[in-house]
């Protein structure tokens, strides 16, 4: 399959989140599109990767090694993603106790 | 025997060292302690200098170098002493009449407590010490020391009774005026240093006079540093237009008015352009202005003395008349006249104000005329005295004022017969005014208080014995410079001075002409002297009005500098502080703070604490780096 | 070693002042340390005067290219001189003053010593802005807690105003930095820049405002009158007597040297500023009712002259501004020793208030009279070789306007007449009032402090050589490299 139709997919999901977290004011699903973000990135992650290590194999390289590194950050990643959706949804449950509500339009209080 | 001139820094050191002694020590000395230190080291100045003065007369003259006293680059100033006869001509007339005012003084201050005569006579040491420096300075700069020194010792000792507000604001108009003449003399000192390199005398004629290669005065140089060297002498000498300084400074006592303000100080600036005399005699136009600015102040002063009735106000008047008989002299190029009137009018004018200050001592501190009169009985020799400083000062032969006078006056005509007529008309003001002091303060009845009356009596010795000795003086001091038609090579003072001053071309009058202008002056000085008998012998107080109202508020001349200087900067200075310092540079200053302040408060709204915004901004950010990088960048 | 022992002392005494408790023990300690400072300064003038004494050159910040190069020239040597002479007359003539945690006071005191020190001898440009906030620090503390009443106010502007200028330096320095071939801070480094006149020109007012605003020049002066007033009058001392000239160090070692092609492009626009400031200062000197203020004018007027004086760019006018900027210094301190004696007595400055102190006080206004001439200029003292001197540098100045200069420069001297004589004639002449019948003459310490002072004034006014030779290899070397006439001689 060529890049482009991953490099489309991706675009499509990253362009989902970020309109997703603009426009909705539900703290869980804001949560939810920027874990569509992160994995459209690793989708494109992971199809580059493969990309280039066919070319590294056609080029005669074959230690099978090339790209992999572009996955290694995709699990990087996707721990990184899970810490901070632990961590966010604790954020996101005590504010539900505080205030009965998860729509960030209520925590304004940055400003002061 | 050791050379006089090997120790010619002692000259102006013993007044130095009297100025130390007597000013820290004058709250432990004795009243005759300090008077016979300050007279005394006076008294030995003036021995060293007539023993200077014979050796210079057999031929010697020296410059003495001591030490670099600034040394920049190629800038040397050193601090030397030049001992010619010029200087040393005032040398003698310094420490000589310096030594009479100091004696007079111990008895004149006797009242003042002993702290305070302690402090006068350190003044009038450090006085000598700073007049000795002028004249014997081998640069304009040691002269300028010389010249600022004796004018702080004069704002001293105006404002010696520092009590009355009224004296210590003469005091600090003389510096101030004073001032405005060295700031001129100070940047023709720097001319000269742009031209030259250095400031020594003797370098600085040779180039005037091209000896040097490489080096040379243009003739607007010469202009240009001659005419602010007049402008100082101007502020010293009390010419034109800076002259008001000088009646005010009356304020001192007496004896300092003799000294400083008549015999020694003012004539500084006399002096200076004697000394300058080779760049002088280069710039008509410079000679031109100073006869006619000397030959305006003496005809103003003369009008003004005519109406005043304080009688050191008088004198002082007269002081700035004569002053500006010398200058016309130098404008003519009478330089010799000049020092010579300068010799004379030391004598004459010192005896004169020592005449008053007997009289003021007499009368108890009473100074109006008008409230004086029939004082010659009991003030013999103070009358007779009086009179003989009148008759040398009205220019009557063969006293000593007679000969200066007319050397003067044979050269203003030999300029042209226009200036002469006026400065002969001066000179018979000069009679007529003196002669109304005179006759006003002597004849007559007594106008003042019974207790003054009672009081009246003839001043101690220590008063009147240099009273004797300057009316001596007087009367025997023009002879050293008769004039040609009286007898082949009378006039020693020209020979004498030939080294430092060229002897001009000779005088282009016949014997003839010159008999008949001494004959018509001093007649018609009798004719004013019989018509101020006649009027004063038993004066009257009356009110001036008209005209003589205007001579007696001296023409008007301190209210008018008072609306045309001082008034406008200080209401500057007051617009600058309460105005524009505060409105103008603070609102500036303050208004870069407010700005900050303001543009921050505008920034904090963009901080609304919605993250949507916050997050919203960020991809927007994002998208223009973006659409830079694809757009722009390529 | 000299060079380093000048900071290390007073930094070193400094922080052990924060921890003595008894103020007697306070006050001996931190004159101990200041005459131990003059020692090691006046050692380094005669004894130790060879050429590795005077250089210290240690690592520091080495990656920036930044390193600790201390060394005392014919300027820093003075200046040294100047901080080391001027902190025992302070503490002298102030030592009947009471403080507040005596022991912050001179510990701040001396470590705004060490900042002044560094100041003068950095020779890295890192470390000349180090050591310019390290001496501005104590400043900001001194004035804001033992000051008068209105210090907050006050103490903000000053440390706004010359803040502004430190950055708008930093800024130059970095950009300076960043040109030199191998990344270095060193004052060698940037002497051998070869930059264009537009580059010079925007780094010169860079520079500038940071110099005129400490110095401080005019428009840039108005922090300068507030906070002489508000300081305690020990901290003004050290503020108005050496703290100014570090503004001027930096025009003769850091901006003339550096950009000499801008300096000389612009050098009459600063000349009208400063020579503007003379007279407007004077002016505004004569109205002034309030005796602090009238010092801190009348010192804006005579950094005018020297301003104006170094713009000349000739040697006679920078010899007389090296001299000016020691005699300045000791006039100024011992000016304010008698307006703090003064102010402390009668609790009042204004001179309307005052009068009459003659008679009570003669030892007082015969000090404060030798000192005010001095400030005048009057021959035989010590400003007025220097004045003397800058003046004809003046006359000789490149500028095409030079004898405007001269003239308008010249009439401040009228003006410093007038309100120094009037100051005089009002304080001290005439009748005594209510507030000066009381007075009582000068205390030992006092007479000391003010004794040295005139010493001081009359030994170079007499002799003012003894201080040119100290600067004279150095003003020879500034002029000789502000000198940029080889460069039309090309063209």
């Amino acid at each position: 399959m060529p890049i482009n139709n991953y490099i489309l997919l991706s675009i499509a999901l990253f362009c989902i989140g970020i309109v997703g977290v603009l426009t909705r004011r539900n703290a869980i699903i804001i949560f939810m599109c920027i874990e569509l973000m992160l994995n459209a990135v690793n989708l494109l992650l992971v199809a580059f990767s493969k990309m280039h290590a066919k070319a590294a194999l056609l080029a005669g390289d074959i230690s099978g090694t090339a790209g992999t590194d572009g996955q290694l950050f995709v699990f990087f990643i996707m721990v990184v993603a899970a810490a901070e959706v632990s961590v966010g949804l604790a954020i996101i449950v005590m504010m539900y106790r505080n205030i009965h509500s998860v729509d960030v339009n209520f925590l304004n209080r940055l400003k002061h | 025997m050791q050379n006089a001139l090997q120790i010619v820094y002692l000259i102006p050191l013993l007044p130095l060292i009297g100025f130390l002694i007597n000013g820290l020590g004058r709250k432990y000395l004795s009243k005759p302690m300090i008077g016979v230190i300050g007279s005394g080291v006076i008294l030995a100045s003036f021995i060293l200098s007539a023993w200077v003065f014979v050796q210079v007369k057999g031929g010697n003259t020296h410059i003495a170098h001591y030490f670099d006293f600034i040394s920049v680059g190629d800038l040397k100033i050193p601090f030397a002493f030049q001992i010619d006869q010029l200087s040393s001509l005032f040398l003698l007339i310094i420490t000589g009449v310096g030594f009479l005012i100091h004696v007079y003084s111990t008895s004149y201050m006797q009242e003042e407590k002993t702290e305070h005569f302690g402090r006068y006579f350190s003044y009038l040491n450090l006085f000598v010490f700073s007049m000795l420096l002028l004249v014997m300075g081998a640069n304009y700069v040691i002269m300028f020391i010389g010249w600022e020194g004796v004018g702080l010792c004069s704002y001293l000792l105006i404002g010696y009774w520092f009590k009355k507000t009224e004296y210590n604001k003469a005091a600090n108009k003389a510096f101030i005026m004073n001032r405005i003449g060295d700031l001129a003399f100070l940047i023709a000192i720097f001319w000269i240093i742009s031209r030259v390199g250095n400031v020594n005398f003797s370098d600085v004629f040779a180039v005037a006079n091209g000896e040097v290669e490489f080096k040379k005065f243009s003739a607007t140089d010469i202009t240009v540093i001659t005419l602010l060297l007049f402008i100082g002498a101007t502020g010293k000498s009390a010419q034109i237009p800076l002259y008001t300084w000088l009646p005010d400074a009356m304020a001192g006592p007496t004896p300092v008015s003799a000294l400083i303000h008549a015999a020694t100080m003012v004539t500084a600036g006399i002096y200076m352009i004697a000394r300058s005399n080779v760049l002088y005699s280069m710039s008509h136009l410079t000679m031109d202005i100073v006869a006619y600015v000397g030959l305006a102040t003496a005809l103003l002063a003369a009008t003004i003395a005519l109406k005043q009735n304080d009688i050191k106000k008088v004198l002082a008047y007269s002081t700035v008349s004569q002053l500006g008989f010398m200058f016309l002299a130098l404008g003519t190029g009478a330089y010799v006249a000049a020092v010579f009137h300068v010799m004379t009018h030391a004598f004459f004018k010192a005896l004169l104000f020592l005449g008053s200050g007997s009289v003021i001592h007499a009368m108890s501190g009473e100074q109006d005329i008008r409230n004086m009169g029939g004082l010659s009985k009991k003030l013999k020799i103070t009358f007779w005295t009086f009179v003989i400083g009148c008759i040398a000062i009205a220019g009557i032969p063969p006293f000593s004022g007679f000969f200066s006078k007319d050397a003067i006056l044979i050269s203003a005509f030999v300029k042209s017969p226009i200036l002469y007529g006026i400065a002969l008309f001066t000179a018979l003001l000069t009679a007529f005014y003196m002669f109304r002091l005179l006759f006003i303060t002597f004849t007559g009845t007594f106008r003042g208080t019974h207790e003054q009356e009672h009081h009246l009596h003839e001043s101690p010795a220590g008063m009147t014995l240099p009273l004797i000795v300057l009316a001596i003086l007087s009367i025997i001091g023009g002879f050293v410079g008769v004039p040609e038609v009286f007898m082949h090579g009378g006039d020693k003072l020209s020979q004498f001075l030939a080294p430092v001053i060229k002897p001009g071309e000779i005088h282009h009058v016949s014997h003839s002409t010159e008999y008949l202008l001494m004959g018509l002056s001093t007649i018609l000085v009798l004719v004013m002297i019989v018509a101020a008998w006649f009027k004063f012998r038993n004066y009257q107080r009356t009110e001036e009005t008209g005209f003589g109202k205007v001579l007696e508020n001296k023409w008007y001349v301190d209210e008018l500098y008072d609306k045309i200087f001082v008034q406008p900067l200080h209401q500057a200075g007051g617009f600058f502080k309460s105005v524009f310092e505060g409105s103008v540079i603070d609102t500036l200053v303050n208004g870069v703070g407010k700005a900050v302040n303001y543009g921050s408060r505008q920034l904090r709204l963009l901080q609304s604490g919605q993250v949507g915004s916050y997050v919203l901004l960020m991809v927007l950010s994002m998208i223009l780096i973006f659409a830079v990088q694809f757009f722009i960048r390529k | 070693m000299i060079a380093f022992f000048l900071i290390f002392l007073p930094l070193l005494t400094g922080l052990l002042t924060f921890f003595i408790k008894e103020e007697k023990l306070i006050k001996g300690f931190a004159f101990m340390s200041v005459l131990a400072t003059l020692a090691v300064s006046v050692l380094g003038l005669t004894l130790f005067k060879a050429e590795e004494n005077l250089q210290f050159t240690a690592q520091w910040m080495q990656p920036l290219g930044s390193s600790f190069s201390l060394k005392l020239d014919g300027m820093g040597q003075l200046l040294c001189l100047l901080t080391a002479i001027s902190y025992p007359l302070v503490f002298l003539g102030s030592w009947n003053s009471t403080y507040k945690k005596p022991n912050n006071f001179f510990a701040l005191m001396l470590l705004a010593q060490a900042g002044l020190m560094g100041v003068f001898l950095a020779m890295d440009a890192l470390l000349f802005y180090f050591f310019w906030e390290l001496a501005l620090i104590p400043m900001y503390f001194l004035c804001s807690q033992w000051g008068g009443e209105r210090r907050i106010q006050v103490t903000f502007k000053f440390f706004i105003c010359t803040f502004v200028g430190s950055v708008l330096m930093l800024i130059g320095i970095l950009y300076l930095q960043s040109k030199t071939p191998d990344h270095s801070f060193s004052l060698r480094a940037f002497y051998n820049l070869e930059l264009t006149t537009k580059t010079q020109s925007w780094l010169f007012w860079l520079f500038f405002l940071a110099f005129a605003i400490k110095m401080p020049v005019f428009p840039f002066h108005t922090w300068q009158p507030d906070t002489y007033e508000q300081a305690p009058t020990a901290t003004t001392m050290i503020l108005s007597g050496v703290m100014v000239k570090m503004g001027l160090l930096g025009l003769l070692r850091w901006l003339l040297p550096v950009l000499p092609i801008a300096s000389y492009v612009w050098g009459d626009v600063v000349m009208s500023l400063s020579i503007i400031g003379i007279i407007y200062a004077s002016l505004i000197a004569i109205r002034q009712d309030d005796i602090k203020r009238l010092v801190a004018y009348s010192s804006i007027a005579h950094i005018g002259l020297m301003c104006a004086a170094i713009f000349a760019e000739n040697k006679s006018g920078m010899q007389g501004v090296l001299l000016q900027m020691f005699n300045h210094g000791i006039n100024i301190i011992g000016l304010w020793i008698i307006v703090e004696i003064i102010e402390r007595r009668f609790g009042t400055r204004k001179i309307s208030e005052l009068g009459g102190l003659a008679q009570k006080a003669p030892a007082m206004a015969i000090f404060f009279v030798i000192i005010a001439l001095a400030n005048i200029a009057l021959p035989l003292t010590n400003a007025f070789a220097g004045e003397f001197l800058m003046f004809n540098g003046l006359l000789n100045a490149k500028s095409n306007y030079y004898l405007w200069f001269t003239v308008f420069a010249g009439l401040g001297i009228i003006l410093a007449a007038v309100y120094t004589l009037n100051m005089i004639r009002k304080v001290f002449y005439g009748e005594v009032n209510t507030i000066t019948a009381a007075a009582t003459d000068l205390k030992l310490n006092e007479k000391l402090a003010l004794g040295i002072i005139v010493v001081l004034i009359f030994w170079i006014g007499v002799y003012p050589q003894a201080i040119l030779d100290v600067t004279d290899n150095f003003s020879q070397t500034l002029t000789d490299r502000v000198d940029i006439s080889h460069l039309f001689r090309k063209k």
